[in-house]
């Protein structure tokens, strides 16, 4: 099958700190996949990159049958990709329905004059995208009647599922969750691994995360890549990854440091 | 904007609840328009009728009362008033004219968080359009100033007035694009200081354009520029004739010109308050609150900076591009001086006075700010005056006033005036005056909970591309 998301010899500079390194990746349409690797590897600039908000100083992104490298952040999110933030990063002074409703921004398709006139057509598609919000609040988990909340007054967790809904609002082919679960309890953790699951299963959508935390991505990732300084060092299913010796090493390496558990202790 | 209204009423509003609160801001409005028949050149009278338009904003009745209490006032008793003192329609239409500029700058820096510092400069655009062509200055491109005996002919007749009104918003609005593209880029500090330059760009071009093309006559300005034409129907001598028994006072042109200029820039005040509250509440405002909250969360959403950027620029501008048509054909002349950065710095005033983002606020901050400048302060200063001229002396202390000196003109401390109020409020109710809801929750609420430290770590600094 032809990979949605391919990247190929991406590498990623900040001055001469080489953070991505000649990375090759590629997503299948219909995967949940996932990067992990030790604090600092280099994931989170990855989906800098290929979320369009750093440029890559080498390599092609194809994403889709296009190539997307150089484009900007809101090209390639109206092209079908979105993402959540490692450290949430809502609208926090806007409400919680606005914050669903601007990351609805391309797929509601009101104009200036529409906006200025009240036009029937402005105000079915903000009816429509309001409805749409509403329901894919209600998707992610989030009580009812929270819209008009301030997206900043909500606790933690909920404000990850405010962000994934936020995402999934861009009607995205492909979703790119950076560290979902950190900061939750384990129950909140289960709900949402379950609602990762229901986002392939149900809406057809492509996942990727990047994870730390080895009992979601063991329980839940059909393939998994493993970056360390920069590099892909492995890749494969979970077995495969848990077997692998640089992959023990990398994290054993760190863990005398950064005290790190090392893959497949599930904690 | 959605967020849930505070339904708590203050003590005032309790008041003024019901039919009794019906009443009670009838009797206001009604006392202080009796007061301005009785002493049409009192300050106290002139607050007082201000007082009452609040009131009116404030009463917690049903919309369409407001509007008819509101419509009422501004409509029929202002003008009405205005026949015993042309100053009230003077001040209403500053009023206006200035709330106009706040609520478009509000756009800017309240809606979308973008510092601008030289937003006068729009407002000159506009009123220089006007000031070229609706003056003999296009004869006149070849000479310097002042050697030139002004032609006898307009190129343009007065009513293309109308036509450029529409230019003056174009022209502001293509200006504010200008503006933008090289600031996309720029955030914060960096953003106002440009900014700030551009203002001071526009304000020496104005300054500097008499030579090698004489297309603004210098620091000397342009005049006469012209009104558009009052329909015959008003000017005609019953007319005037009417009027003048109903004032008490001979009634003329330049009346007549003072509601005119007073009607149309409320009508333009209206329209921009409109337009502002409603794109407030669409995808284009949206994204404005977007970007101002967090710029690399609004663009991975899928709002492209760059286009929501110079919408609100150009779209702001365009406001006090109308508003300098106007303008200039109210004062029939147009200087650089008029457009210094005093003048932008008054604009922010007002909306951080008033409210930022909130479109109420900024129409308060402005009557306020313009209040000040020209009523309040030149009131005290004449009384002051007056009082030097006699022989009396200041209670308590003994000093004969003749000996004060005029160092202690209060229309000379209007800078230090704004200056303390800005101070007071920002530590007293830095929300401004009438807060926008939002920024009432946003400055009154803590977070329900801090994030965990690890979240703290991996901020993100856009590549320069992500602004370009
Ligand atoms: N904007 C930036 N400027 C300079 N260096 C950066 C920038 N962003 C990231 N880095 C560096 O690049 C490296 C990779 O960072 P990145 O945030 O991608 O790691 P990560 O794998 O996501 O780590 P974590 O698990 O802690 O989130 C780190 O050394 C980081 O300090
Ligand atoms: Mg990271």
């Amino acid at each position: 099958m032809r990979p949605l998301l391919e990247l190929r010899n991406v590498t990623k500079c900040f001055g001469g700190l080489v953070a991505v390194n000649n990375v090759d990746l590629q997503i299948e349409p219909g995967r949940i996949a996932s990067v992990i690797g030790p604090n600092g590897a280099g994931k989170t600039t990855i989906f800098n990159t290929i979320t369009g908000i750093y440029r890559p100083d080498a390599g092609t992104i194809r994403f889709d049958g296009q190539n997307i490298a150089g484009k900007r952040p809101d090209q390639i999110t109206a092209a079908g990709m979105c993402r959540t933030f490692q450290n949430i990063r809502l609208f926090h002074n806007m409400t919680v329905l606005e914050n669903v409703l601007v990351g609805a921004h391309t797929q509601t398709p009101s104009t200036l004059w529409g906006a200025m006139l009240r036009t029937r057509s402005f105000q079915l598609a903000e009816e429509r995208a309001r409805q749409e919000a509403i329901r894919l609040l209600r998707y992610v988990g989030l009580p009812a009647g929270l819209g008009d909340q301030l997206a900043k007054n909500l606790p933690y967790g909920q404000q990850r599922r405010i962000e994934i809904a936020r995402a999934l609002a861009a009607n995205p082919k492909l979703i790119l969750l950076d560290e979902p679960t950190a900061g939750m309890n384990p129950q909140e953790t289960e709900a949402a691994i379950r609602l990762f699951r229901r986002l392939r299963d149900e809406l057809g959508v492509t996942v990727v995360l990047i994870e730390h935390d080895m009992k979601v991505v063991m329980g839940i990732s059909e393939y998994v890549t493993v970056i360390d300084y920069g590099q892909k060092i492995a890749e494969g299913t979970t077995a495969e990854v848990r077997k692998n010796q640089r992959v023990i090493e990398a994290y054993l390496g760190r863990s005398a440091t950064s005290a790190q558990g090392p893959v497949g202790e599930g904690s | 904007m959605s967020v849930a209204r505070h339904s708590q009423l203050s003590p005032l509003q309790r008041l003024l609840q019901g039919t009794p609160g019906l009443w009670i801001v009838l009797a206001v409005a009604a006392g202080a328009s009796y007061g301005f028949v009785q002493s049409p050149r009192s300050l106290p009278v002139r607050l007082l009728l201000i007082f009452s338009l609040l009131l009116i904003y404030f009463m917690p009745q049903k919309g369409w009362v407001k509007l008819l209490y509101g419509g009422g006032m501004l409509l029929i008793v202002l003008p009405y008033l205005g026949l015993f003192n042309p100053f009230l329609m003077e001040l209403g239409f500053q009023i206006a004219a200035f709330a106009t500029l706040a609520i478009g700058l509000n756009i800017v820096v309240g809606f979308a968080g973008l510092l601008d510092l030289g937003y006068v400069a729009f407002f000159a655009v506009g009123a220089y359009l006007w000031a070229f062509f609706g003056s003999q200055q296009l004869w006149h491109t070849d000479e310097a100033p002042g050697t030139f005996t002004i032609f006898a002919t307009f190129p343009f007749p007065a009513w293309w007035f109308w036509i450029f009104l529409g230019v003056g918003v174009v022209g502001a609005a293509f200006t504010g694009v200008l503006l933008g593209f090289p600031v996309l880029r720029l955030r914060g500090d960096y953003l106002a200081i440009v900014t700030l330059g551009f203002g001071e760009v526009i304000r020496v071009m104005a300054n500097n354009l008499d030579k090698p093309i004489n297309l603004t006559n210098g620091p000397q300005g342009i005049t006469p520029i012209q009104r558009p034409p009052i329909p015959s129907f008003f000017t005609s001598p019953e007319i005037l004739e009417q009027l003048g028994q109903l004032a008490g006072r001979p009634v003329g042109l330049n009346d007549l010109y003072g509601f005119f200029f007073y009607f149309m820039a409320v009508a333009i005040l209206v329209l921009a308050i409109f337009l502002a509250l409603r794109l407030d509440n669409s995808k284009l405002g949206r994204a404005w609150t977007a970007i101002r909250e967090d710029d690399v969360a609004a663009v991975a959403m899928g709002v492209p900076l760059r286009r929501t950027k110079l919408a609100a620029f150009a779209i702001g501008a365009s406001f006090s591009g109308a508003m300098g048509v106007l303008y200039a054909a109210n004062r029939t002349f147009v200087s650089p001086e008029t457009f210094s950065l005093t003048v932008s710095i008054s604009i922010l005033v007002m909306v951080i006075l008033g409210g930022l983002g909130s479109i109420a606020g900024v129409v308060l901050g402005a009557a306020i700010v313009t209040m000040l400048n020209i009523d309040i302060l030149q009131t005290l200063s004449l009384q002051l005056s007056s009082l030097r001229q006699g022989s009396g002396t200041i209670p308590l202390l003994g000093i004969p006033w003749a000996s004060l000196p005029t160092q202690l003109d209060p229309a000379r401390y209007q800078r230090l005036f704004f200056g303390l109020l800005l101070i007071v409020m920002m530590i007293f109710r830095p929300e401004g005056i009438i807060p926008s809801q939002r920024r009432r929750l946003e400055l009154h609420e803590e977070p329900a909970q801090e994030p965990p430290a690890a979240q703290i770590e991996g901020e993100i600094e856009p590549d320069h591309k992500l602004e370009s």
